[in-house]
């Protein structure tokens, strides 16, 4: 090999960078407009999924068009007017960020391991003949390395779980990762929150773990070798089920008789 | 080395496959080959980084100073990484989120740096792209293989396409769990270089 000067790796190495860096940052730039495309495709079909009605091989858009989304303020329940705020262009998890629209959660309260809280929630509000036949609502939290998305339907009787969705996580695929598995997702069908007194009753178990008989409608069986995913399941549920999720959002629906009262 | 194009091109599917013989690239083996259709996806973007990277490094190999090659030639490789997996997400959206982290990783796939540093840095460009599309062959070969006995045998079908009817769809075929866990690989590795090494036995090792 012919003497090097000494500067001569810095240079290559910088202009390769640059050239590099040109190339990803265009890729990155130029396919973005697709990429978020596919990305509210994709939320849309997890909605529809969740809902349990879900069909391959029709355009999601037409689907979509029975699902109306709504936006609630969390903390007192009521819906928000869609010209206060777009439903469309509302970005959640954006505005739990920011101090004017989110807030800091306390730790003892803080079950789900979400740190923030934003103030208003979508909500998908699925109809069937003029009716709301379900809801979709957007939960999130902590599981053993990521933290889980998922949107879980519930009938309109506010009550029975109709599917779930989880559909982004960081999870060990083949373990925890397997909350993602349809087939676990359909043993919550069917299952209930809260016992005929309105207490949360709603649990996901340690795979495997006996359950009497008048509990069984209340439990999901957890996935086995996925204790702490199966915990984070477990917490993120009962945080929005509970008083500082979208438990005002259900007694103010109550108080005006149901969805199609 | 006199070789012809098309012996550049075949050798590295059978008799010097990157995984067979050479025993590289085994983790991501492993990782997709769950499903064939991952798994085709994953070799072709193989295919491709390996093929642009021995291209791109083939093509400034007199001015990458040896004390920097691999950090360059890292950089060559996940810059190509990065485009590929962008595009996957813009195009191949459903595909690139089952592959997941899985593109990326391609960056740390022994095959890629092991032909750039081991090939590219001492050929010409035309001949070092031949080889990276031929090791990135090979390496797609024993991906589809092991892929076609999991799939079968694991869920009873080929790309998703019921050919064993299973017992839980009221069928007959009671499939293999163990073939759907990422270690089964291993096992089909090893008999795969076995029935390799059987056919030509010049790969045998000598002790």
């Amino acid at each position: 090999m012919a003497e090097e000067h000494p500067l001569k790796p810095f240079y290559s190495v910088l202009v390769l960078a640059f050239a590099c860096s040109a190339l990803v940052a265009a890729a990155a730039v130029g396919l973005r407009p697709l990429q978020d495309a596919n990305r509210s495709l994709d939320q849309k079909k997890n909605i529809l999924a969740a809902a349990g009605i879900y069909q391959i091989n029709k355009p999601v858009a037409e689907q979509f068009e029975s699902i109306e989304a709504r936006i609630i303020e969390l903390g007192s329940g009521k819906f928000v007017d869609p010209g206060k705020i777009d439903p469309a262009s509302f970005n959640q998890l954006a505005t739990a960020l920011s101090d004017n629209s989110g807030k800091e959660l306390d730790k003892s309260i803080d079950i789900a391991g979400i740190r923030r809280l934003e103030n208003y929630s979508l909500v998908y509000l699925v109809k069937k003949n003029e009716k709301v036949d379900e809801i979709v609502l957007p939960v999130r939290g902590k599981g053993l390395w990521s933290t889980l998305y998922a949107y879980v339907a519930i009938d309109a009787d506010l009550n029975t779980v109709r599917g779930v969705s989880f559909y982004q996580h960081g999870e060990t695929p083949g373990l925890g990762g397997e909350v993602s598995n349809p087939r676990w997702q359909k043993s919550w069908q069917d299952k209930k929150l809260f016992s005929p007194q309105g207490q949360l009753q709603f649990d996901v178990v340690k795979s495997g773990t006996q359950v009497s008989p008048e509990n069984a409608i209340y439990r999901v069986d957890g996935l086995s070798g996925a204790t702490l995913t199966t915990q984070g399941v477990d917490r993120l549920m009962r945080f929005w089920f509970g008083q500082h999720g979208f438990q005002p959002f259900f007694e103010e629906v109550r108080k005006q008789g149901g969805f199609n009262g | 080395m006199a070789e012809t194009r098309k012996e550049l091109l075949l050798r590295s599917i059978f008799k010097r496959n990157p995984i067979a013989l050479l025993v590289l690239g085994i983790c991501s083996a492993l990782a997709v080959t769950g499903q064939m259709s991952t798994a085709l996806v994953m070799a072709i973007c193989v295919t491709l980084v390996t093929a642009f990277s021995s291209l791109t490094i083939s093509i400034v190999r007199f001015q990458i100073p040896s004390t920097v090659r691999i950090g360059i030639q890292i950089m060559v490789i996940a810059t190509l990484v990065i485009i590929v997996d962008q595009i996957l997400k813009a195009f191949y959206y459903e595909l690139s989120k089952q592959l997941s982290i899985f593109v990326g990783l391609i960056i740390t796939n022994c095959i890629v740096m092991g032909r750039a540093e081991g090939y590219a840095m001492s050929n010409p460009p035309i001949s070092s792209f031949i080889d990276g599309i031929a090791n990135g062959l090979g390496y797609g070969f024993v991906l589809m293989t092991i892929s076609f006995v999991r799939e079968l045998f694991g869920s009873g079908t080929i790309f998703g396409i019921e050919i064993l009817k299973l017992v839980t769809h009221d069928g007959w075929y009671v499939p293999n769990g163990m073939l759907v866990l990422p270690a089964s690989a291993f096992f089909l590795i090893a008999l795969l270089i076995w029935v390799i090494r059987t056919l030509d036995p010049e790969q045998q090792e000598k002790n």
